[in-house]
């Protein structure tokens, strides 16, 4: 598979990717159009509040959707390839071989009923062709990569014999296991508790330069984002309203709503004065989106424009991407607003 | 886990105390005086004296309690009273026969629950799965007395169908009583079965319901594992604890449905055995059956939690 000549530039690249669940009389839109891409190698952000569409565009890719969800349109290009197009067949010599993905909660995403090792070596065995001896030994190296002690032992455990971090370690040992070109993290560190997510990001990040894999990164922590990522795209609303790299979001936040994000971190080096800003109202639920601008009923600086017209995703020169009408040619409101001024605080 | 056995055996040995307790004391508490019984209505009262006297039934009954019990570790569980024949016997010639009853109606009832379960939680809401929790349904409400009727009555009497309808002009295929045979076994086995089916199917459907929606099945389909080894290993393993528990709830049930079931097909058991018993007021075979039935239940709430501890690995029985 990674010996195929590389003709594509981009691990990944979705575009215009919808995804929506049907009820009996509605379609709900959880991902609405989203759009973005993965370089060869790279670490990608996707940043949002819950209930954004993070964690249904990262299942979208390996075509994990259950009923009653669907992919109702787009493309998902892996490797050059739409996956759409795939067989379920073709799609299960994908998952968990070229591309793998961990999930949020370690507590539960492992069987209770199997050993570590009995886990991991499934991957060898259905991608590989590996038998079971040499599945094992391949295991315990694995979990050695991943920095578990005397793995040789931990091998035969259950997962519940096992700590949080360890058991995230397991996971990520999982899904290296057939060492794939993309890896999707979805929230992987949310479950754990604060030094052992330094631990497994750290992890991650070593392990990506090493074997020089693509990263999806799902998270709502910008501080995660801040530190392994190389771009970010941020989302609201099932679709994504900012994708720049790294670099430059935390530098120049251009959307709202990535500044009401960044303001409402608690900064670490002086004392907060007053109250932490916020974003005032929640996310709006995906059976009764805004007409025009998703974020433009919370938005400080919302006109008409805003509230009855769509923002498209506009590129600068440099690549970066903004959904926003006061980047437009269009925009009505006051010519020289800055999105980085003092907006109110509340609580 | 060979610890664990052990204890759990001399844990048997209250519950055997307290079943045997119940059950003697029952034999006293029944109106009736079963030395009169067994002299008849009109025997002289010199003669129903005797045999209270050769019965024990004049001793304290803490003593009448004990010397039965001294006599039961020694397999000797006393002699019927119809028969003469001591209780021991009388039981093991009818012993295997309800076990085996009871044997091939949880396999049958495990095998098609299992699968009717499995099918009808995979494809929720589907044709198939309303079908299936329809007839397990009926399955569980029908009393199996009166399925046993029907099933004779069906199959083994025959209906009376005009003589163009082809095949089935003759549906006396199997046997309406005994045990033995294959076209014996047949009919009796599904009486008892429906229901523990019907219950087992249900559970086994809850039970994938609940497990295909855990996180570590997403986990085995996001490693490219097919969905049939995702339903039949990842899923199904779990969702057996639950119903690993009914199946030996359903087995001890079966046991005391047995006997109605045997009633019904004349089938010589240990059912028939205690009705039979119960109506010619035999108690010492009314005692020793319900005592050895008590003990099987027992056994296989043994084989129960052992079969447990084999799928939940986080159950650590020592």
């Amino acid at each position: 598979m990674t010996s195929a000549p590389n003709t594509y530039e981009n691990i990944l690249e979705i575009k215009d990717l919808q995804t929506s669940f049907f009820t009996k009389d509605l379609e709900v839109k959880a991902v609405d159009g989203v759009s973005f891409t993965i370089p060869k190698g790279k670490i990608l952000g996707v940043v949002g509040e819950s209930g954004s569409g993070k964690s249904i565009t990262s299942l979208s890719i390996l075509r994990l959707i259950e009923d009653p969800g669907k992919i109702v349109g787009g493309e998902i290009r892996f490797k050059g390839e739409n996956l759409l197009d795939k067989t379920e067949a073709q799609m299960r010599k994908i998952r968990g071989n070229e591309i793998s993905m961990i999930f949020q909660e370690p507590m539960t995403s492992l069987n209770p009923t199997f050993t570590v090792g009995q886990q991991i070596s499934e991957s060898y065995k259905i991608h590989q062709g590996l038998n079971k001896k040499q599945a094992k030994e391949r295991s315990i190296e694995m979990l050695k990569l991943v920095g578990i002690p005397s793995p040789e032992k931990r091998v035969d455990q259950y997962p519940h014999e096992l700590s949080g971090g360890m058991r995230q370690r397991v996971m990520i040992a999982m899904a290296l296991a057939c060492d794939p070109d993309l890896l999707i993290a979805d929230e992987p560190t949310t479950a754990l508790d604060v030094t052992i997510q330094a631990q497994i990001l750290d992890l991650m990040k070593d392990l990506q330069e090493r074997l020089g894999m693509g990263i999806l990164l799902i998270t709502h922590d910008l501080g995660v984002v801040a530190e392994t990522c190389d771009y970010v795209a941020v989302m609201y609303a099932g679709k994504v309203v900012e994708f720049t790299d790294a670099k430059t979001l935390f530098k120049s936040p251009k959307h709202p709503y990535t500044v009401g994000l960044m303001k409402s971190i608690p900064p670490h080096d002086h004392d907060i004065e007053g109250d932490l800003s916020v974003i005032r109202g929640s996310v709006p639920s995906p059976a009764e989106m805004p007409k025009g601008c998703r974020f433009a009923p919370r938005c400080p600086f919302a006109t008409d424009l805003c509230r009855e017209n769509l923002p498209d995703l506009i590129t600068d020169e440099e690549g970066n991407q903004i959904r926003c009408w006061i980047y437009s040619d269009e925009w009505n409101g006051d010519p020289e607003v800055d999105v980085h001024a003092e907006t109110e605080r509340t609580t | 886990m060979f610890k664990y056995i052990i204890r759990r055996i001399i844990q048997t040995i209250p519950v055997l105390i307290g079943v045997s307790i119940l059950v003697f004391s029952m034999m006293h508490l029944v109106p009736g005086d079963p030395a009169q019984i067994m002299a008849g209505e009109s025997a002289p009262k010199e003669q129903v004296e005797n045999i209270r006297e050769r019965l024990g039934l004049n001793d304290p009954l803490p003593v009448q309690y004990l010397s039965y019990i001294g006599d039961a570790l020694q397999g000797d569980l006393g002699n019927s009273m119809r028969s003469g024949r001591d209780v021991t016997s009388e039981i093991g010639a009818r012993f295997w026969v309800t076990v085996e009853l009871a044997v091939y109606s949880t396999i049958v009832a495990v095998f098609i629950g299992l699968i009717a379960g499995v099918i009808s939680a995979t494809r929720k809401y589907s044709f198939a799965d309303t079908s299936l929790m329809l007839i397990a349904l009926f399955g569980l409400s029908m009393p199996n007395f009166w399925l046993g009727l029907m099933l004779i009555q069906w199959f083994a009497i025959g209906i009376d169908l005009p003589s163009w309808v082809p095949f089935i002009s003759d549906t006396s295929w199997f046997k309406p009583s005994g045990w033995g045979s294959f076209q014996q076994v047949v009919l009796p086995v599904i009486t008892l079965g429906t229901g523990s089916a019907a219950i087992i199917a249900r559970m086994t459907r809850s039970s994938m319901l609940d497990v295909i929606g855990q996180d570590y099945i997403r986990t085995a389909r996001a490693k490219g594992v097919k969905e049939r080894i995702v339903v039949y290993q990842h899923a199904l393993k779990n969702a057996l604890i639950p119903v690993v528990t009914v199946v030996g709830l359903q087995f001890g049930g079966l046991l005391g449905g047995a006997v109605l079931t045997e009633s019904v097909f004349a089938v010589n058991g240990m059912g028939k055995l205690i009705i039979d018993s119960i109506k010619a007021r035999d108690f010492p075979v009314v005692q020793g059956t319900i005592l050895v039935v008590a003990l099987l239940f027992v056994i296989v709430n043994l084989i129960v939690d052992i079969t447990y501890r084999y799928l939940n690995k986080r159950i650590d029985l020592d």
